[in-house]
Formats: C-alpha cells, sequence, structure tokens
C-alpha cells in the first residue's frame, strides 16, 4: 500500500490536537521546580497521599474485581426482565458527575443516610471520612469500567470452548476459572487497569464522600489540589509523580492488553 | 456398549425428529447437508443442545428423558467430543489440554499427565507436548483432540466432522490415521459428516439423515449400491428414479417410462449408474431399450472422466470420457441421444 499523506486541513487541525495534549504536559516539566524536587517529594505528607492513593486505589481495583466480574458475567450470560435498565444504572458512574456519586454515597451509607444507621447499630461501622469511605468512592466510580470491559469480553469469546470443557467432565466452577477466565485474560486486564487509573484520579467522590484528611484519606488528588493553594510549587511536583503514574501504566500495558485491535 | 436415542427438537428452521441406535464397538456415520440435523443431534447425545422430547441411553443408562424430566449434565456424561474445529484451549499447552479431562474428573495431577503423555505419544505426539494449539498444524491438531477425548476413557465418542477443517492435500492420510484411532477405541462411535467417502471409509453403517428426518441406514455398500433418496444419489453419483413397476418397465409419472430387467410390481426406485449412459449424435440402432434425445445442460470434469448433465423426457447424467466429449463436440444446449440398457438399471423397493 501507499504510505498516505494527510491532506492540509486535517494535518493543521491534527496538530492542534495534539498540542492541546502536549502544552499542557510541557508546562508541567517546565514549571516543576526540579532543585526541591527531592525535598518535597519525600515530605511525609506527600509519601502519606501516595501511599494511601495507591492502596485505596489498588483495594477498589480488588473490590471491583470480585463484584465487577460476577455482575458482568449475569449482564453477559442471564436473560432477565429489566437487566438493560440495571445495567444502565450500574454503569451511570461513568457518566455521573463525580461529586453527585458522593452526595449520593453519603446519602445510603452516610451516619443519617439509608444504610448508615443500620451498618453502625449493628456492625458498629460508620463509613464517611474513612479509608474505607475512599475505597468505595473510587470503586463507585472506577467500577462500571470494569464491569463494560469485561461483559464485553464475555459476549464475544467462543463459548464452545466452554462446552468443550464440559464435554471433558469439567463442572461450572472449573470450566469459569480454568477456561472462560483465561479466555478473557485480555479483557480483565484491560479492565482492571482501566478501573485502577479512574480510581488513581479520582476526586470529586471521594472529596464529597470521604472528606479531605491528611493521612486517612488525602490521596493524592485531594493533596494536589489542595497544595495549590499553600504551596502551587509543591502541586506541580505531585502532579507530575501522578503523572508519570499513568505513564508508566500506559506505556507497559499499552502493547499487550490495550491496544486498539 | 450402546447407544439408544431418540431426539425431537425444534432449533430455528430445524425441526429434527431422529432416532438412532448404535451396538457395542459400532461406528455409526450420521451423512446428509448441511442443515440436516446431524450436528444438533450430537450435540443432543451430549446434552449440549435442549430436546424437546425424547431420550438418550448409553448402556443401559438413561441419560435424558423427557417422559420423566430426567438429564444428566453434559459433565456427568461419558463422553468425549471431537468438535469440528477441535476447540483446544489455546491457553493451554496440549499435554494441559489432554489432561483436562482428567483432571476435571478429579484425577491428581501428576497421574493426569502420565497418562495424558502416554495418550500423545498413542498419536504420535510426544515430542509437542509442550507446544500450544496454535503452534501445531492441521493434522496435529486433530490428533491431540482425539487424544483429549479420548484420554478420560468416555464410553461414547461423538466426533463433528472430524476432516472438514483440514487441507484436502492432508485430508487422506488423517482419515487413514483416524480411522486406526477410531478402531481402537471399544466404545461406540458416532460420527458426522457431509462427505460419503469419509462416511464409507470410517463407519460400519450410514445413518442418512435430511431436513432433519431419517432416510437411510445400511451399510456403506448397500447405500451406495441402493441409494432412497436423491441427494445420497448425487453424493454417490447415481442416477436415481422413482416409479411405478409394470413387468419390465417402470412409469415415472403419467408420460415417461424405461424399461427395466426385474422390474415387477410396486413402488420401486431405479438406479442408473452414468457409466452405463451412451451418448450419440443421432438416433442410436441397437440393442439399448432405453433411448431418447435431451440437452446438454453442464458438463464436468473430474479427472479422466467428464459428467453430463440432459435435461429431456427424464434427467439424467451419463458419465464419458474427455475424448467422447471432444469427439461428440458437446457443448452446454447441444441435442444428443442417450441410451441404456434395460439390464444396466438396478430396480428395489422403494
Amino acid at each position: 500500500m501507499r504510505r498516505e499523506r494527510a491532506p492540509v486541513w486535517i494535518a493543521i487541525l491534527a496538530a492542534i490536537g495534539a498540542a492541546f495534549f502536549l502544552v499542557p504536559l510541557l508546562g508541567l516539566l517546565v514549571r516543576t521546580p526540579w532543585g526541591d524536587a527531592l525535598r518535597s517529594l519525600t515530605s511525609r505528607d506527600t509519601l502519606e497521599a501516595l501511599r494511601l492513593s495507591l492502596v485505596a486505589s489498588l483495594a477498589s481495583t480488588a473490590v471491583a474485581l470480585v463484584l465487577g466480574v460476577p455482575l458482568a458475567w449475569v449482564y453477559a450470560r442471564v436473560d432477565f426482565p429489566g437487566r438493560s435498565v440495571l445495567r444502565a444504572l450500574t454503569t451511570l458512574p461513568m457518566v455521573l458527575p463525580p461529586v453527585v456519586g458522593g452526595i449520593a454515597l453519603l446519602l445510603a451509607f452516610g451516619r443519617r443516610g439509608l444504610l448508615g444507621p443500620f451498618l453502625e447499630s449493628a456492625f458498629g461501622i460508620t463509613l464517611p471520612f474513612t479509608t474505607a469511605a475512599v475505597v468505595l468512592a473510587e470503586t463507585f466510580v472506577a467500577m462500571p469500567f470494569l464491569v463494560l470491559t469485561v461483559e464485553a469480553g464475555l459476549r464475544s469469546m467462543d463459548r464452545r470452548y466452554e462446552e468443550a470443557a464440559r464435554a471433558l467432565g469439567a463442572k461450572r466452577w472449573t470450566v469459569f476459572t480454568r477456561v472462560t477466565l483465561p479466555l478473557i485474560a485480555p479483557s480483565l486486564t484491560a479492565g482492571a487497569v482501566l478501573c485502577w487509573a479512574r480510581a488513581l484520579g479520582e476526586f470529586g467522590a471521594t472529596i464529597t464522600f470521604a472528606g479531605n484528611f491528611p493521612g486517612v484519606t488525602q490521596t493524592m488528588p485531594l493533596a494536589v489540589y489542595l497544595l495549590l493553594e499553600t504551596d502551587p510549587q509543591g502541586s506541580f511536583l505531585l502532579s507530575l509523580v501522578l503523572l508519570l503514574v499513568s505513564l508508566v501504566v500506559l506505556v507497559g500495558l499499552r502493547h499487550r492488553w490495550l491496544m486498539i485491535r | 456398549m450402546s447407544l439408544d436415542v431418540a431426539v425431537r427438537t425444534r432449533l430455528g428452521a430445524l425441526d429434527l425428529d431422529m432416532r438412532l441406535t448404535a451396538g457395542e464397538g459400532e461406528v455409526v456415520a450420521l451423512l446428509g447437508p448441511n442443515g440436516a440435523g446431524k450436528t444438533t443431534l450430537l450435540r443432543a447425545i451430549a446434552g449440549l443442545a435442549p430436546i424437546d422430547s425424547g431420550h438418550v441411553q448409553l448402556d443401559g443408562q438413561m441419560l435424558e428423558d423427557s417422559a420423566t424430566s430426567r438429564y444428566v449434565p453434559t459433565e456427568e456424561r461419558s463422553i468425549g467430543f471431537v468438535f469440528q474445529d477441535y476447540l483446544l484451549f489455546p491457553h493451554l499447552d496440549v499435554m494441559a489440554n489432554v489432561a483436562f479431562g482428567l483432571r476435571s474428573r478429579g484425577v491428581e495431577r501428576a497421574e493426569a499427565r502420565r497418562r495424558a503423555a502416554g495418550w500423545l505419544e498413542r498419536v504420535g505426539l510426544e515430542d509437542r507436548a509442550h507446544a500450544r494449539p496454535a503452534e501445531l498444524s492441521g493434522g496435529e491438531r486433530q490428533r491431540v483432540a482425539l487424544a483429549r477425548a479420548l484420554a478420560p476413557e468416555p464410553r461414547l465418542l461423538l466426533l463433528d466432522e472430524p476432516l472438514a477443517a483440514l487441507d484436502a492435500t492432508i485430508r487422506t492420510e488423517v482419515r487413514r490415521d483416524l480411522k486406526e484411532h477410531l478402531s481402537s477405541f471399544r466404545g461406540v462411535r458416532v460420527l458426522v459428516t457431509h462427505d460419503p467417502l469419509e462416511a464409507a471409509i470410517l463407519a460400519d453403517r450410514l445413518v442418512v439423515m435430511e431436513a432433519g428426518r431419517h432416510v437411510q441406514t445400511g451399510t456403506p455398500v448397500e447405500v451406495t449400491e441402493h441409494p432412497r433418496s436423491k441427494y445420497v444419489a448425487d453424493l454417490v453419483g447415481v442416477n436415481l428414479l422413482r416409479g411405478e413397476a409394470d413387468h419390465g418397465m417402470v412409469r415415472l409419472g403419467d408420460v415417461a417410462s424405461i424399461a427395466a430387467a426385474g422390474a415387477e410390481t410396486g413402488d420401486v426406485f431405479a438406479a442408473i449408474h452414468p457409466r452405463a449412459v451412451s451418448l450419440h449424435r443421432a438416433h442410436p440402432e441397437g440393442s439399448p431399450r432405453n433411448v431418447w434425445s435431451g440437452r446438454v445442460r453442464g458438463i464436468e470434469l473430474y479427472g479422466d472422466r467428464a459428467r453430463v448433465r440432459i435435461e429431456g423426457q427424464v434427467p439424467l447424467v451419463a458419465e464419458v470420457t474427455p475424448a467422447a466429449l471432444a469427439e461428440l463436440k458437446l457443448g452446454d444446449g447441444v441435442e444428443v441421444w442417450l441410451s441404456f440398457k434395460a439390464t444396466d438399471v438396478g430396480i428395489y423397493a422403494a
């Protein structure tokens, strides 16, 4: 095939489109105070926020996997009335403003929420403004990405492999773990990565439902935002750290899982 | 070891209504055109396709019975299933594929691998144990699929078009291997095919089905010599006519009739091999009792023979050499005379 040359107008618009992303990244790189990078990065607050971000985002990815894969399986395999309505409702957080999600969580699990009083009286659990609330908020916002990706994987897989496994005497659980899951591994990984990245960047739902307590609920995005007021230079650096983490994920996994097929 | 199946089910356009029995050590081939319901029947035997009514019984054990709502799930049936495109698990190596059935049935890992290795040796793939299915040739995949199905030592082996996924060039060789492996298996074997040659070579008995219904059962020789449907006749390359026998004649509808030695009375099939039909440019004079004219409607070449389809009073196919084809200057639309002897017509009751 001959190599295609872009028409002038398309090339110009494409260049502007690319610059729109590159200029802010450049700004971040140029304005970052490299001089006190090490001091800022190893400050207790920063390390605390980074640790909390990693722990909470990984925990919410784990929760999303445990609950989201079965949910995706049900969506893909079980035909029941109201399925599409339920699917729409459970994927709503993808388009919902995260702040609204945070308020909704507060109204469900808050001290005066739907389930909050019950959780408190029955188990002595109060969720809001705890690290668990961070995980909950991140899961709420991020899990739909996993559910939809895994559901698509389940729908596109060749189900006859499952029949082949059954004909070989495999029980349903064996079929699921030894055949279905390995066959949808690419979707599973892509879904988990998308979910984790979304959880890592979560801001609105977290600050609304979990608050902003350093060491308990203050994740990196929250720390970045608040530092902007008091120590703009420090917030640049933290932003860069988040950027690097995202970049590593993208580069590390793109070739294997996130390739557009 | 025996299989007794009666299945009635509707699936889209297919209305399947079949009875099938197979005795100990028998290889039965389900032969029929695409959409006849062969694969659906096989899947119903395996418990993979739902049945509306009927039963599946293996070695006296009822696996499924609509009368009592009994249903033994696929994974609890003692079957081996070789799928058309093999469906080897792409994420497992050859060894793990073959060991899968044993592991699923609770055999310990080391023991399962030991037995799987034995099966790989039997099918001549011991040095491919750690290859992924994607790295295998078509013939190797077929052998892995067979080893995988046989490793748990099922009582019934089901094969769905086991050679269809292979190139024509290696099919003959793989078919020979398959026949050998099939004969070393002692249980009932049911295979699905649309290739009469494959069926004749691999099976002891053919069951011909069309549009979900049974058409004919018999040994390969019986079926090829006495086809009972246009489909089978076309498959084995025989002209098949049906009519009313009347002492040396067979009346085909109201107008046409043919002379046939051995025709007595009753509803009969008349089979005429294309080799027995001669073609002439002019009205032939001679002993053949059956002579009429028609027009050529299609010529197909098969190596050193040509099959000429002739339309006329009774449509027939004649087989001649390419030399004769050239000499008679035959082509589409050319008018020819054809003849065949009354003694070349095989007559059997319909």
